[in-house]
């Protein structure tokens, strides 16, 4: 069982400054960052029309998916994607073996230029989650729900 | 594997609904769908074959308030119940924090649901997790068709451990959300503890 995801202030801040540079830099309409269990870690750019929750949901669901083909013919994993549609095109890349970084974009930029972009923010968002993971498993780090009574809990359910 | 986010105070849980072909995971989902608050709950996403047999998993997600000023989130999964689909039932569980076991009731399905059981064993045991650790309650469904099983013997077949059950008739609600309830509850409890 791998270690549960905790997100801090400081690489919050950091992972989004990441996420919102790609979205410029690669002149992309949308960046996603999720989780591979399906949760949504964070967003920039034209998000306002997108189920944000379906997207985070579908994507680890694709790349469980993809991940699973690709032991099947002896690789470990397939760590890019590339969906072309015809307005809108989607990249997928695996950052860090944990999280997946989704761009989509359209014609006004170009396949290489978000490559080429996502390579860097990839590197930096590796680092970033290297130190999360070391945080999370550094002694001290408790639960935050240590703290929750039952009554906390059950309250969550009364009508 | 729960997911806390200390800057958006928001705790994010991954429960699946795991069963046997047609025993009603999917059924489940849609009811708690149509019976919650529209700003509690997400699209209920299906991702079935043309036939509704769910094909890869439905997927809904849901808010149940705060805990401690952190907004709790749980997201439902079914599994493809179809036997042959063990591959994609194996990728649902990746992540999983609570598993709900929902059984059919009818005599003619007891094999299928001690089957579909093991294979949950088996393929929590794939991706590291012990079912009798983790958070898991059980489903009696269809309790309402003639040919329901006592719960006696199904206490007998799939439930030798004792632990929490519902019986339920999943289309009319009858007992959907005292399942939902107790996996949750379960699943924060484990969250308590450091889980």
């Amino acid at each position: 069982m791998g270690t549960q995801l905790v997100m801090y202030e400081e690489e919050f801040t950091k992972i989004n400054a990441v996420c919102d540079r790609l979205t410029k830099d690669a002149n992309a309409k949308v960046v996603f960052l999720v989780d591979k269990n399906g949760q949504l870690i964070s967003s920039a750019g034209q998000t306002q029309n997108i189920d944000t929750t379906s997207l985070a949901s579908l994507t680890a669901g694709n790349v469980a998916a993809m991940g699973g083909l690709a032991k099947l013919i002896g690789e470990n994993e397939f760590p890019n994607q590339f969906h072309e549609g015809a307005k809108d095109s989607l990249y997928m890349t695996i950052v860090g073996s944990r999280v997946v970084l989704v761009v989509i974009f359209d014609n006004r930029t170009s396949l290489g230029l978000v490559r080429l972009r996502i390579k860097k923010a990839s590197d930096e968002l590796t680092k970033i989650f290297e130190s999360l993971v070391k945080k999370t498993d550094a002694p001290g780090a408790g639960s935050p729900f240590a703290e929750i009574s039952d009554d906390d809990i059950d309250n969550l359910f009364s009508e | 594997m729960s997911f806390i986010n200390y800057s958006s105070r928001e705790i994010n849980c991954k429960i699946v609904y795991y069963g046997p072909g047609l025993c009603g995971k999917t059924t489940n989902l849609q009811y708690i769908y149509n019976k919650t608050a529209a700003e509690t709950k997400g699209k209920l996403i299906s991702l079935s074959t043309e036939t509704d047999r769910t094909l890869f998993f439905d997927f809904l997600p849901l808010s149940l308030g705060e805990i401690r000023g952190f907004k709790t989130r749980f997201h439902l999964y079914t599994v493809p119940g179809q036997v042959f689909y063990d591959a994609s039932r194996k990728l649902i569980l990746k992540g999983v924090d609570g598993v709900v076991f929902v059984a059919d009731s009818q005599i003619e399905r007891m094999e299928a649901n001690m089957e579909s059981l093991e294979n949950l064993r088996i393929n929590l045991a794939e991706q590291g997790y012990d079912l009798n650790k983790i958070p898991y309650v059980l489903q009696y469904n269809k309790r309402d068709l003639p040919n329901a099983v006592s719960m006696e013997e199904m206490r007998k077949a799939i439930n030798a451990r004792n632990i929490p059950e519902y019986q339920a008739v999943a289309p009319t609600g009858v007992g959907v959300f005292d399942t939902l309830k107790a996996v949750a509850k379960l699943v924060l409890t484990e969250l308590k503890k450091g889980g």
